[in-house]
């Protein structure tokens, strides 16, 4: 362990610097552990319900009568009044960009060439600000933005499995209205 | 100082092996909701401040914390995770209180590890991973995934190491079970009593999952997985949820509550190396004259008339028994075959069922002790109501390889009488 | 209320890969921590371990097998966690220890080892993500701050030029900091709009690095503090606030829970307009925009106005307000909760006046720590006043 004295305080800095080509070159001793963490996650009810309508091809929420509140992704209980939700309601597949990215980055960080156009849609019918985070398609990035109109692009029925990607994406909602 | 902390309410689900129709929000929300109910108080105005004791691997999150607020009623107010036993969480919510920054703190803990396919991985995965984790291997998955698997039957752990040379880590429980009973004369029958005793007591206790009507024999013939410890010795893993409410009692007054004290509270740490640390539960020791020497207990030796303390191995029972100070060593044996660990007995012990009757429920154990204690003091166990309590204590442990314990002292009265 | 002062603070190196273990580290932290405060590990009563997820060390409950590493062996060891927030939050857990009474003298310990998880760590951030709705899309976690910027930069047409200031200034700042992985005097807001872009609007050097590191800061009751000091620093307000999990129900343009946290921390430390009280701000800067996002939830100035101020060169270290003197995690690094040395530790050395080349001009007296966790929802606050 080396000090590396500097004037001022803290007055050292504790600390072995190793770069990451000495760790890959195996000049720096490791040991490799690789964990065996698998997990199945109880959907509960709400979850259930809203990837069981995922894959009918429809959007479903619920309803808290106390808050006056649509709330999607549906839950059971609403964390506002921390009362149990009332109702289900169906939602419309169409909604408005509340916020987006443009990834050049893969889940590990590589580097990506065709970027990923990722946002926030809040749904129609659902409370304001109400969505969930989806893709987008059929459009150029630079012709995304934020209250950007858009609709949902549903996979072929057969393909669907009851899950957030039964979505495609979200694509441009023509004429900017609902439909 | 004049503040005192007390607990105003208490709310849980019901323990269960698999609890597959619930996701882990929904769950948490029941066990809050009856403990908010039972305190007569709204979360969102009345709770000054939230806390969850959760670890990321049991759960299967990075940043657990994260899905914890909207379930448990703290959705812009203060709430934190506490990455230890529910005890630590009780005894953090007591500091807090004591600061008078706040006056009333939820305390959530719980166990969903039916979701978790891979339990002794994740166990073996807290070891050190370069002294420790080499000398185990890599565990096969699938036998140790205690009963929760959903679509393979309930396999039993298997403690022989298996082809690949691979052994489970609860081992552990093997090597201090064997010191154990070699430096106390403690008997594998003796043990063996233990398991019979609190699967007998959990049949009056409506929640437990793991009841049932055993002989000494039957433990005994269980097949050994860690010599000595015995399938039968081992607590079976357990979904469930917890919360405590505690206030300042000036809050309860208000409320009209009846309030339990909580008089004292401890816990310590022994080294993070299994290898070189006492095998004689020196973190219940520890932790227990902390929470004496705050509830101002001199002698601990008939200052309890109900003690729950953590009985995740059947011999874990009457080590902590003797770590408390309740017993000689060896001695805690001889109460158990005395009956004085029973209801009617001088010192009831574990009348809940314990981790052995009730299941295994990871950090929430602490909040599993003491939510008995609770409820005795309270007059409220029905069938198994121990007659008049008024000074109880609850103890536990973070499980292997852990060397980390953790002891409450809940009573009626404000002060212990000492 | 018992009153707390902070008498020691230590730091290790940050870097991408230090050699040191976990425990190592924790070990080089707190012995600066108690060698500053002139005590011995047998002084501390009651040590408190800040870390973020397991994953990143590959430990599971790495709080237990960090514990040697600290001195807490047979002593009372709690670790508390709320992601990115633990840096402040370790130090508010370290300071109801002893605001209680229940303990004289507290340690606290941060620590982090990112450089253990293989291949990046942000593969361990794939699991923050909610495992049914968020984790089928395979998300990358630096997206969430590109979409939280982005509606920041929309809602108050704020350009990225004016947030590319911020690394400058930050980068710059960590000069004279010995422990900083990413100092770079001669930095400018082009070589930040330059530099690739990883997830549009954010480029590469608008993110703090990944970093091993360890830090630890002593507490103790205002007696106690007598011995070792005539000029002791003081805990004045704690503060802390979580927002709901549900972060596609709400508005990311302003930190609600920040504001709240600040609100809690402000009132218990008396003060009533803390742009006037505050002399100097260690807001959480995992990303250039967050400072400012962090500067408005903290209440020093309006919404949308922290990159005016910054433009004007108000947030500089000679500044009327100075903002991460330290260098930040923009430019010491960022191994999540460690990041208490910049947050805590830091207003210490400030207000104790042993920042050395960092140091404020002017004598500041009072000064506000922040961190930000969770996924996009905790935020965490301390006030140090000097006595």
């Amino acid at each position: 362990m080396s000090d590396t004295k500097i004037e001022g305080q803290p007055g050292y800095a504790p600390g072995t610097h190793v770069s990451g080509r000495d760790i890959r070159d195996k000049k720096i001793p490791y040991t490799w552990w690789e964990v065996e963490a698998q997990y199945a996650y109880s959907l509960g009810p709400a979850n259930a319900r809203f990837l069981k309508e995922l894959k009918e091809g429809k959007i479903i929420g619920r309803t808290c009568k106390k808050c006056d509140r649509v709330l999607v992704p549906p839950r059971m209980f609403c964390e506002w009044c921390y009362s149990p939700t009332n109702e289900w309601v169906y939602l419309k597949d169409t909604g408005t960009v509340e916020t987006f990215s443009i990834s050049y980055l893969d889940p590990d960080a590589n580097r990506i060439e065709e970027p990923i156009l990722v946002g926030v849609v809040s749904i129609d019918g659902a409370s304001p600000k109400h969505g969930f985070m989806h893709y987008f398609g059929e459009m150029k990035p630079e012709e995304l933005h934020i209250g950007m109109r858009v609709k949902a692009v549903w996979k072929p029925e057969e393909e669907r499995t009851g899950s957030v990607r039964d979505i495609k994406y979200f694509k441009p909602l023509k004429d900017g209205g609902d439909e | 100082m004049t503040r005192k902390v007390c607990v105003i309410g208490v709310g849980n689900t019901d323990f269960n092996s698999m609890t597959p129709d619930v996701s882990w929000k929904e769950f948490m929300y029941e066990a809050c909701k009856k403990a908010y109910v039972d305190a007569g108080i709204n979360p969102r105005e009345d709770v000054d401040s939230f806390i969850t004791c959760a670890e990321d691997y049991w759960e299967g999150f990075s940043i657990f914390d994260e899905f914890v607020p909207d379930q448990i009623g703290a959705v812009l107010r203060p709430c934190c995770t506490v990455c230890g036993d529910g005890i630590q969480g009780l005894a953090s919510a007591y500091m807090q209180i004591m600061t008078g920054l706040v006056d009333t703190v939820a305390v959530e803990s719980h166990s969903k590890i039916s979701d978790a396919l891979s339990y002794g991985d994740v166990v073996l995965h807290a070891m050190d991973p370069i002294y420790e984790k080499p000398v185990a291997g890599q565990v096969e998955r699938e036998r140790f995934s205690g009963p929760s698997y959903p679509e393979k039957s309930p396999k039993p752990l298997v403690g022989k190491t298996d082809e690949k040379g691979r052994v489970h880590p609860y081992y552990i429980a093997g090597l201090e079970m064997q010191h154990y009973l070699r430096s106390t004369k403690t008997t594998e029958e003796q043990c063996a009593s233990v398991v019979v005793k609190n699967k007998r007591n959990a049949y009056d206790n409506p929640m437990a999952d793991y009841e049932c009507s055993l002989i000494e024999d039957d433990v005994m013939q269980s097949e050994y997985l860690f010599k000595p410890v015995k399938e039968l010795d081992i607590s079976p893993l357990v979904d469930g949820a917890i919360c405590f409410v505690l206030a300042e009692e000036g809050v309860a007054k208000n409320l009209g509550v009846e309030p339990i004290y909580l008089n004292g509270f401890g816990y310590s740490s022994e080294t993070p190396w299994f290898s070189s640390r006492g095998m004689d539960a020196g973190y219940a020791t520890m932790a227990s004259k902390m929470a004496y020497k705050m509830a101002g207990i001199k002698d601990p030796k008939g200052a309890f008339d109900i003690i729950e303390v953590d009985d995740r191995f059947s011999y874990k029972e009457l080590q902590h028994i003797e770590a408390l100070g309740l017993a000689k060593p060896g001695e805690a044996a001889k109460m158990l075959e005395n009956g004085e660990l029973e209801k009617d007995g001088k010192l009831p012990t574990n009348i809940s069922g314990g981790s052995l009757g009730i299941g295994n429920c990871l950090e929430a154990t602490g909040l599993q002790r003491s939510l008995e204690i609770v409820t005795q003091l309270r007059g409220f166990a029905g069938k198994r109501q121990v007659k008049n309590p008024e000074v109880g204590l609850a103890q536990s442990w973070r499980g292997i390889p852990s060397g980390t314990g953790a002891a409450a002292i809940f009573s009626r009265y404000p002060e212990v009488k000492a | 209320m018992n009153k707390v002062a902070v008498i020691g603070g230590g730091m290790t190196l940050f870097r991408r890969h230090l050699n040191e273990t976990g425990k190592e580290l924790s070990f080089l932290a707190s012995k600066m921590a108690l060698e500053e405060a002139g005590i011995q590990n047998s002084d501390i009563d009651m040590v408190v371990m800040g870390s973020a997820p397991c994953a990143f060390d590959g430990i599971h409950m790495k709080g237990e097998n960090l514990l040697d590493g600290t001195g807490a062996k047979n002593k009372p060891y709690v670790r508390v966690f709320n992601g990115g927030g633990t840096g402040v939050f370790a130090p508010i857990a370290g300071w109801w220890h002893v605001a209680s009474g229940v303990a004289d003298v507290a340690m606290v310990v941060c620590e982090e080892k990112m450089g253990s998880c293989y291949p990046h760590p942000q593969t361990a951030f794939q699991t923050i993500w909610d495992p049914i709705l968020d984790r089928p899309l395979t998300p990358n976690l630096v997206w969430l701050f590109a979409m939280e910027m982005n509606r920041y930069m929309t809602r108050h047409n704020i350009k990225k030029e004016d947030i590319a200031q911020v690394a400058v200034k930050n980068k710059r700042n960590a000069v004279g900091h010995p422990c900083a992985q990413l100092p770079d005097e001669n930095i400018t807001v082009e070589d930040v709009l330059n530099s690739e872009i990883m997830a549009w609007p954010v480029n590469l050097l608008d993110i703090s690095p990944p970093s091993d590191g360890a830090s630890a800061l002593i507490l103790c009751s205002e007696e106690k503090a007598k011995e070792f000091t005539d000029d002791p620093v003081f805990v004045d307000g704690v503060g802390w606030n979580i927002d709901s999990t549900m972060w596609t129900n709400r508005d990311l343009y302003f930190p609600d829970y920040v504001a709240n946290a600040a609100k809690m921390a402000y009132k218990m430390a008396g003060i009533k307009d803390p742009r006037k009280e505050i002399d100097f701000a260690e807001p959480y800067d995992p990303f250039t925009y967050k400072e400012l996002h962090h500067m408005e939830g903290l209440l020093l100035c309006d919404k949308g106005e922290a990159p005016v101020l910054t433009r004007e060169g108000v947030t500089e270290r000679d500044g009327d307000l100075p903002i991460c003197p330290s260098g930040g995690l923009l430019g010491v690094g960022n191994p999540i909760a460690a990041t208490m040395g910049q947050k805590v530790c830091e207003l210490y050395w400030q207000l104790a006046g042993k920042a050395g080349k960092r140091q404020i001009p002017g004598d500041p007296q009072v000064g506000v720590g922040q961190a930000w966790g969770d996924i996009m929802q905790m935020g965490t606050v301390i006030v140090l006043r000097r006595g």
